[in-house]
């Protein structure tokens, strides 16, 4: 392989990540919060409010029902607001958090919704705050599986920057068609695959190994 | 001094009434039981007691506060007064023990050095001393339970709630859970109130017992007037095979003696054998964890005991009941 090509496989991984990471952790800051509210006001939550929770519940599904790449396209303007550009890497990072914080926050839902009721309970009995309730109990009981979910999230991420490509976005995906497809560049299309086998599996195992260690039962 | 006074509450879930018109009080001090089967709305009163739950009418007066009409911000502060011991433990699975039993501490804002050696005070109580950086998921039921006991008694509660605390562990934890709950109410005077549908428990750990059923008290007063009025504590032990409560031909008598734990059972039996030239055979014997202190239940089988063989025996232990008679050659 060429040392050109090792060039753009390089500069497209350091790319790819740069959507994945950053996208990754507003997805956390924007999903965890709405899965919490989502938790506290549903129907067996501590401050019931089933109108909010369903309205949340249909915004988050909404954004989840439209196709990436529709979504990318759908987003321009709004990207080009709070990116300045709809082209490149950074700009790509406004579509892809906008899909991935509904996905975070419908998955990491299901992880606030596992834990015991009756730890809630024992939080509450001792004297506990709502607020006490949420730190004390919800996050760290589910935080191995909050790390779970997240990882699952960032695999996903990672499929999904490939169709940032279509907006000039960069990153493997991008060099995968270009390259790869488009001019029919064999080797190319192998390491780019390559590549993304190695991150995948490799985020895959770190959060197994986050998981596993926080999860402290026998 | 009356530490808690519950008037007249109802509680309903629907068209299902869970509670109706429960009065009682609870001095300082006491030990009281609740028991009921399930459904009898045992659950529904105890999350009354420390404000889980409101009932729709009536009065719950700790201290005299009232839990039933208190706003959500000072009953959140009422409830670090009072403790509570859940059936399945409900332990953060995220916190090691000492942390669990540090965990009501650090809601009420203790500062960390005075968290640290109250966890360790706590620990010596309950026998745990060694376990404070394990993950509760290492512990066994009745461990777990012990811990679950610390983090109740951590804030210093006024009032002790347990819900079935024994109802998840076997026989032997059981007993020593309820050797420790009864310890904790002697030496350090702490006020309990637990419910549960297990008739030994009451008899363990009551000075005093309620009796719901299907939301209503239909009995209370001491264990052992209310449990089993009829024939009392016969369940205990089991009794020979033959068994009945009237005297056949050259049938033997069944006595049941409850020695202090110190008496032993065997001298007792040769000091009758001397004085009064009668064999006595021990059937069965049953260690007794009484609120106040331990005794033993022993069932003696022996020929026709006459009047001076009885008093010999009343002398000589707590309590002597003629429970009935068993063929001679059994």
């Amino acid at each position: 392989m060429s040392r050109l090509i090792l060039d753009l496989l390089v500069r497209a991984t350091g790319q790819t990540l740069e959507m994945v990471l950053a996208s990754g952790f507003l997805a956390v800051l924007g999903g965890l919060p709405l899965a919490v509210l989502m938790v506290l006001t549903g129907p067996s939550g501590l401050c019931r409010m089933p109108l909010l929770a369903r309205s949340l519940g249909l915004v988050i599904d909404a954004v989840r029902a439209v196709p990436f790449i529709i979504l990318l396209v759908l987003l321009i303007p709004v990207t080009r607001l709070i990116a300045g550009t709809a082209l490149g890497t950074t700009a790509a990072i406004v579509p892809l958090s906008i899909a991935a914080i509904p996905y975070f926050a419908r998955i990491a839902e299901v992880s606030l919704r596992e834990v015991d009721a009756g730890l809630v309970d024992a939080v509450r009995a001792m004297g506990g705050t709502r607020w006490m309730v949420v730190r004390y109990v919800l996050l760290p009981e589910s935080l191995p599986s909050l790390i779970s979910g997240f990882t699952v999230t960032l695999v996903t991420l990672v499929g999904a920057s490939a169709m940032a490509g279509a907006i000039g976005a960069g990153g493997l995906g991008d060099l995968a068609i270009r390259y790869g497809y488009q001019r029919f560049n064999t080797p190319v299309m192998l390491g780019v695959v390559a590549v993304l086998i190695v991150l995948v599996t490799g985020l895959q195992g770190l959060g197994n190994l986050l998981s596993r260690r926080l999860r402290h039962e026998s | 001094m009356t530490l808690l006074q519950v008037e007249h509450i109802s509680r309903s879930f629907g068209p299902h009434a869970a509670l109706q018109d429960i009065s009682f009080s609870v001095s300082k001090g006491e030990s009281v039981g609740i028991i009921g089967r399930s459904g009898a709305g045992k659950s529904t009163l105890l999350r009354c007691l420390n404000g889980l739950e409101r009932p729709d009418s009536g009065r719950i007066l700790l201290e005299g506060e009232d839990l039933a009409t208190l706003p959500e911000q000072r009953l959140v502060m009422l409830r670090r007064k009072i403790g509570l011991v859940f059936q399945h433990f409900n332990l953060l699975n995220s916190r090691t023990v000492a942390a669990n039993i540090a965990l009501p501490l650090e809601i009420a804002g203790i500062p960390k050095p005075q968290r640290t050696q109250r966890v360790a005070e706590l620990l010596d109580l309950v026998g745990l001393g060694g376990h404070a950086r394990h993950y509760p998921s290492r512990l066994s039921g009745g461990q777990k339970q012990r811990v679950g006991i610390a983090r109740a008694l951590a804030a210093n509660p006024t009032l002790l709630l347990c819900d079935e605390a024994t109802s998840a562990l076997d026989p032997e934890t059981t007993a020593s859970i309820l050797a420790l709950l009864a310890d904790i109410n002697r030496t350090l005077g702490l006020t309990i109130v637990f419910i549960t549908h297990e008739m030994d428990v009451v008899r363990q750990l009551a000075n005093r017992v309620l009796v719901l059923d299907k939301g209503r008290i239909i009995g209370r007063g001491r264990p052992e007037d209310v449990l089993a009025p009829s024939a009392p504590n016969t369940a205990d032990l089991p009794l020979p095979a033959g068994f009945s409560t009237v005297p056949g031909n050259s049938s033997q008598t069944v006595l049941k003696l409850a020695l202090a734990e110190q008496d032993i059972v065997s001298p007792l039996l040769e000091q009758l054998a001397k004085q009064h030239q009668v064999n006595a055979t021990v059937l069965a014997t049953q260690m007794r964890q009484n609120s106040t202190a331990a005794e033993v239940d022993v069932l003696v089988q022996m020929a026709d005991p006459s009047m001076d063989i009885i008093a010999f025996l009343k002398n000589a232990s707590q309590s002597v009941e003629v429970l009935g008679y068993v063929p001679a050659d059994s």
